[in-house]
C-alpha cells in the first residue's frame, strides 16, 4: 500500500506489538502496510506521504451479527494512515463498491475544502469504479481519523485513525503507541434505525422507569412521593428522564478496535514502559467512558492538540473526538481498558498486558445516568460548587416563580419570548463577569436568533442554560472517581490568533424526541439557509443546547477554539459536546475559504436535521 | 336542547385545535447592549438565493417519507354470551409534516360484521405533539353504509397520553364525533399495562346502524402486553364493548348484546 515509504528518527526505539522478550510473541513488526494486515492497533512502523485506499464492502461477522460492511482494504477499523507533519499527502481512494457511491472526509484536518470529502460540499463524490486523489499538505500534528460521508457507510464500519508525527520532537512518544478505536457493530441499517425512531422515539431504550424500578427510584429519591413526583413532572414534559442514547446496545455491540469485548484486543507493554493510548470515538450514536482500573491516565492531547497533561481515572469521549492518554503500568498483569456507553447498556473492552492472551477483572457497570433538570435547562440546582458566585439563582428573573423554574418549561401558552430574549442578554452580561469567560472585550456584532420556538421540529426551550465545561458529564459527576471535564483542557501553546471575535453567533440546538426531528434554531437542514462567514473575520459561535442530549458539534476546516477559562491557552478542538441544557462558546478564525459543514456528530441527529453548511467567501 | 349539547360536544375537537397547537414564534426584543450590536436573526435563517451543491448533492436527506402500519388491537374477545373478533390498526405514509393515513376498526360477530369504520385522512404535523387530520370516513361493514367528512386532532397529550377526537359530518348533514385515548404503564420494560377507550357521539340516531342520538357506544380494554420485540407483542385483556343511553334501547329493542365484558387475547404489531 505504500508506495513512498519513509522512516525516521526514533522509530527503532518504538516497539509496537512485540512483547518484552526478544522478538515478542506477535511477530508483527515493522512491515510495509501492503503486509498487512498488522494487529489492529498498531501504529504502522513509518509515514508515508502516499496511501492507495480501496473502499469496498466484505462480509464480517462480529458476536453473531453478519453485516456486509463498507470498509478500506476489508478490515474494520480501516487501516491507520501515518502521515508526517509538513509532507504534501497523496491519497488515491478507490470506489469498487457496485453500485454506490462512496466518499472520505478527514475529519479534523486542515486542507483545502475541495479535499474535504463531504459529497455535495467538497466534491461530487466518488462513483463506483472510480478513483479520487486527495491531495493536500498536512499542517499539524496528532491523532485524527477519518470516515466515509456519504450513505451511513460511516456507521456500518468505513472509519479509521490517522496517526500525524509531528515536525519538532513529540513531547509525548513513549516506548509503546497505540490507537484505540471505539466504535459500535450491528446488523441493523441505519435507514431501518432512522424509520424505526421516526414511528416509536424509545424503540431502543429498554431502560426506562417502570413500576419494577419504583421502590428504587423511591429509596433513591427518598420517598416514594418525590419519586412519583419527578415521574409526573416528566410525564407532563412528555419526555423521559431515562433518555440517554437513542440507539443503545439492545442492537449494539461495540468495539475496540474492531474487536467485540469477548475477543479481548490486547496491548502489550513492559512493567514500567510509557504506554501512549490514542482513543479515537468513531461510533456513530455512542459516548464512551473510558477507564482503566489500576491505572492513572495522563491525558495529553485533545483533538490532536497537545495539552498540559492531566492525571485522571476516568474521561468520556464524545463521538468523532479523540484523546491521546499515556498510561505508565508497573506490575506485570493484565489491565483492562473498560469503556462503557453513556446509557450503561453495553461496554467496548481491551487488554493492555505484558504477554498475549492475558485478562483482567472487567468491572461491572456503573447505574445508568439520568437527566434531571439541569438536562432540561432549568437551572443549575445542585451545581453550585461549579460556580460559586454567579449561581443561576442570585439571579434576578422576573416572572419565573419557583414553579416555573422547576417545571412548567412546557406549558407554551404561558411563556412570554419576549422576556426570555431578554434574559438570556442579562445572562451574558453575567458571564461576562465570570473569569472563566475570558474574553470580556465585547464583540461587535452578534447574530441572536432569540429562544427557539416551540413548533413540532423543537419540543424545549432552555429557560436558563448553565455553564458546564466543569461538569464532566450526565452519570459521571458522583462516582468517586476523578473524570476529566473540559475546563481541565489547557493548551500547551497559546493561540496564534489573538485578536478578539468581531461577531458572535448564537445557535440554539433543538430537536424533537418525540417525532425525531433534530436541528438548530428550530428547524431542521432543509429549512435553513447556510451560515455566511467572511474570510478572516474572527467569530464567537455560543452554543446553547435546548435538548436533553449531549451533541458533539463539528465544524470542518476549521478549528473551534474553546473557551474554557484558560485564556490564551485555551484548547483547540474540531468536535465540541455541546451538554444538555448547556451554554458554551467557541472562537473560530474564518480562515479556509469555501463550503463546509457543520454538524451534531450523532449520525441520525446529523442525518435528520441537525447539520448546517457553512459558506466562507 | 340536548341537541345543542351534542354539538358543542362534536365540535370541541375543532375548537380545541388552535390551543393544541402551540406554536408560536420566536419573538426578538430589540435590547441594545453595551457597545454590542444585536442582531436579532439567526446566522441560518433562511436564505433567498439557495445554496448550489455540488452535483446537486443535499449533504444530509433529512426530508424523507416513510412509511409504517400498526395493529393495536387484532384481538378475539370471548364471554358466554357470544365471542367475537376486533381488529383495529392505522398506517400512515409520508414526512414530517404531511402524511396520508388509513385507519381501520371492525368487529365480527356471529358472522357479522359491525362497527366497520375505516378512514382515509390527510394530516398535518402542528405542534411538537399533535397532528390536524381531515378526510373522509365510511362505515363498511354488513350494515347500511354510511359516508362522513372527518376533521380531528391526533397526538400525545399531557402526561403522555395518546389521544384522538374527530368530528364528522355525515353525507346526510348528521354530526358525530368520536374520542380515544389510552396510556401505557410500564411494569417492565416490555410488560406494558394499557388502558384504551373509545367513545362515539351521535346527534341523530340511526337504528339500522344501532346508533342513537347522544353517547352510543363504548369499546374499552385493558391489556396487558409482553413486547418479545417492540413490533410483536402479544397480550391478554379485558375488553367492554356497549351501547350506552338511546343506542342502549335501540339495541336492546332488537334483541342484540347491549354490553359485555370479555376475556381478550390478541397480538399488537407493527411494521
Amino acid at each position: 500500500m505504500f508506495t513512498a515509504s519513509r522512516t525516521r528518527d526514533g522509530l527503532t526505539r518504538r516497539r509496537f506489538v512485540t512483547g518484552c522478550g526478544a522478538g515478542g510473541l506477535l511477530s508483527a513488526l515493522p512491515l510495509p502496510a501492503s503486509a498487512s494486515p498488522v494487529a489492529p492497533g498498531a501504529v504502522p512502523a513509518a509515514a508515508s506521504a502516499t496511501w492507495n485506499l480501496s473502499v469496498g464492502r466484505r462480509r464480517i461477522e462480529i458476536d453473531h451479527k453478519v453485516l456486509h460492511a463498507p470498509c478500506i482494504g476489508g478490515t474494520v477499523p480501516g487501516p491507520i494512515l501515518r502521515w508526517r507533519e509538513g509532507d504534501h499527502v497523496t491519497l488515491n481512494v478507490t470506489n469498487t463498491l457496485h453500485d454506490e457511491e462512496t466518499s472520505i472526509h478527514w475529519h479534523g484536518i486542515r486542507l483545502p475544502a475541495n479535499m474535504d470529502g463531504v459529497p455535495g460540499l467538497s466534491f461530487t463524490g466518488i462513483p463506483p469504479g472510480e478513483t479520487f486523489t486527495y491531495r493536500f499538505p498536512v499542517q499539524q500534528s496528532g491523532t485524527y481519523w477519518y470516515h466515509s460521508h456519504s450513505g451511513m457507510q460511516e456507521a456500518q464500519g468505513l472509519y479509521g485513525a490517522i496517526v500525524i508525527d509531528p515536525r519538532r520532537p513529540d513531547p509525548n512518544a513513549c516506548a509503546r503507541d497505540y490507537v484505540i478505536v471505539l466504535s459500535e457493530w450491528t446488523d441493523v441499517s441505519p435507514m431501518d434505525m432512522i424509520s424505526n425512531l421516526k414511528m416509536q422515539d424509545d424503540y431502543y431504550v429498554f431502560r426506562q422507569r417502570t413500576l419494577a424500578s419504583l421502590p428504587r427510584e423511591a429509596r433513591a429519591a427518598g420517598g416514594l412521593g418525590a419519586a412519583l413526583k419527578d415521574r409526573l413532572q416528566w410525564s407532563r414534559m412528555r419526555m423521559a428522564a431515562t433518555d440517554i442514547s437513542d440507539v443503545t446496545g439492545i442492537i449494539y455491540t461495540y468495539l475496540l478496535n474492531g474487536h467485540a469485548p469477548d475477543m479481548n484486543w490486547c496491548g502489550l507493554f513492559c512493567p514500567g514502559e510509557r504506554v501512549r493510548l490514542r482513543f479515537v470515538n468513531a461510533a456513530s450514536m455512542t459516548f464512551f467512558d473510558i477507564r482503566i482500573p489500576g491505572l492513572d491516565m495522563l491525558v495529553v492531547q485533545a483533538d490532536g492538540n497537545d495539552v498540559e497533561p492531566v492525571p485522571v481515572d476516568e474521561f468520556r469521549i464524545g463521538v468523532a473526538e479523540t484523546y491521546d492518554v499515556i498510561v505508565q503500568p508497573r506490575d506485570s498483569r493484565a489491565y483492562t481498558i473498560f469503556a462503557q456507553s453513556e446509557d450503561r447498556t453495553g461496554h467496548a473492552r481491551g487488554t493492555l498486558a505484558p504477554q498475549a492472551g492475558m485478562t483482567g477483572p472487567v468491572p461491572p457497570m456503573d447505574p445508568r445516568p439520568v437527566r434531571t433538570m439541569i438536562d432540561m435547562g432549568m437551572g443549575d440546582m445542585g451545581m453550585d460548587d461549579m460556580k460559586p458566585e454567579h449561581g443561576m439563582k442570585d439571579m434576578d428573573m422576573p416572572g419565573m416563580s419557583e414553579k416555573d423554574t422547576h417545571m412548567d418549561g412546557m406549558d407554551m401558552s404561558g411563556m412570554n419570548h419576549g422576556d426570555m430574549g431578554h434574559m438570556d442578554i442579562d445572562h451574558m452580561d453575567h458571564m461576562d463577569h465570570m473569569d472563566h469567560y475570558a474574553p470580556s472585550t465585547p464583540v461587535m456584532e452578534v447574530d441572536d436568533p432569540g429562544p427557539p420556538p416551540i413548533n413540532v421540529e423543537n419540543q424545549n426551550v432552555a429557560k436558563m442554560p448553565v455553564d458546564r465545561l466543569g461538569s464532566p458529564g450526565d452519570g459521571l459527576e458522583n462516582t468517586g472517581r476523578r473524570v476529566l471535564n473540559y475546563r481541565q483542557l489547557r493548551a500547551t501553546r497559546p493561540g496564534t490568533d489573538r485578536r478578539p471575535p468581531s461577531r458572535e453567533i448564537i445557535l440554539h440546538l433543538t430537536g424533537n424526541m418525540e417525532r425525531y426531528i433534530w436541528g438548530f434554531n428550530g428547524r431542521k437542514f432543509s429549512e435553513s439557509g447556510p451560515i455566511r462567514l467572511k474570510l478572516g473575520e474572527r467569530v464567537r459561535f455560543t452554543l446553547i443546547n435546548d435538548t436533553m442530549m449531549e451533541h458533539p458539534i463539528h465544524l470542518h476546516g476549521m478549528w473551534s477554539e474553546l473557551e474554557n477559562g484558560q485564556g490564551d491557552y485555551r484548547p483547540y478542538k474540531h468536535t465540541i459536546i455541546s451538554q444538555p441544557g448547556s451554554r458554551l462558546s467557541y472562537l473560530v478564525t474564518v480562515d479556509a475559504p469555501g463550503m463546509w459543514a457543520y454538524h451534531c456528530h450523532l449520525m441520525l441527529h446529523m442525518e435528520l436535521g441537525m447539520f448546517r453548511t457553512v459558506i466562507v467567501a | 336542547m340536548t341537541r345543542a349539547l351534542l354539538l358543542a360536544v362534536i365540535l370541541v375537537p375543532v375548537t380545541v385545535m388552535p390551543t393544541l397547537a402551540q406554536g408560536s414564534a420566536a419573538t426578538g426584543t430589540a435590547t441594545a447592549t453595551r457597545s454590542t450590536k444585536t442582531a436579532y436573526h439567526a446566522a441560518d435563517a433562511p436564505s433567498s438565493t439557495p445554496v448550489v451543491y455540488l452535483g446537486n448533492m443535499k449533504p444530509v436527506m433529512d426530508h424523507a417519507s416513510y412509511f409504517h402500519g400498526i395493529l393495536d388491537e387484532f384481538e378475539g374477545r370471548y364471554a358466554p354470551g357470544g365471542s367475537d373478533f376486533r381488529w383495529d390498526g392505522e398506517a400512515w405514509y409520508g414526512t414530517d409534516y404531511n402524511r396520508v393515513w388509513l385507519k381501520t376498526e371492525g368487529t365480527l360477530e356471529h358472522g357479522r360484521l359491525h362497527d366497520g369504520d375505516h378512514e382515509l385522512l390527510y394530516s398535518r404535523a402542528i405542534s411538537s405533539y399533535f397532528n390536524v387530520q381531515g378526510g373522509v370516513r365510511a362505515d363498511i361493514d354488513d350494515g347500511p353504509t354510511r359516508t362522513w367528512g372527518a376533521l380531528g386532532v391526533q397526538g400525545l397529550a399531557l402526561y403522555e397520553f395518546e389521544f384522538q377526537a374527530t368530528a364528522y359530518v355525515s353525507d346526510r348533514g348528521r354530526f358525530a364525533t368520536r374520542i380515544e385515548g389510552s396510556y401505557d404503564f410500564l411494569l417492565t420494560n416490555r410488560l406494558i399495562l394499557q388502558p384504551q377507550a373509545e367513545f362515539n357521539l351521535y346527534t341523530k340516531s340511526d337504528p339500522a346502524r344501532q346508533v342513537g342520538a347522544g353517547l352510543s357506544d363504548v369499546d374499552a380494554g385493558l391489556r396487558l402486553r409482553y413486547e418479545v420485540w417492540r413490533k410483536f407483542a402479544p397480550y391478554v385483556a379485558v375488553s367492554y364493548a356497549g351501547y350506552l343511553t338511546q343506542a342502549h334501547r335501540i339495541v336492546h329493542d332488537q334483541r342484540g348484546e347491549t354490553g359485555a365484558l370479555r376475556f381478550t387475547f390478541g397480538v399488537r404489531s407493527w411494521f
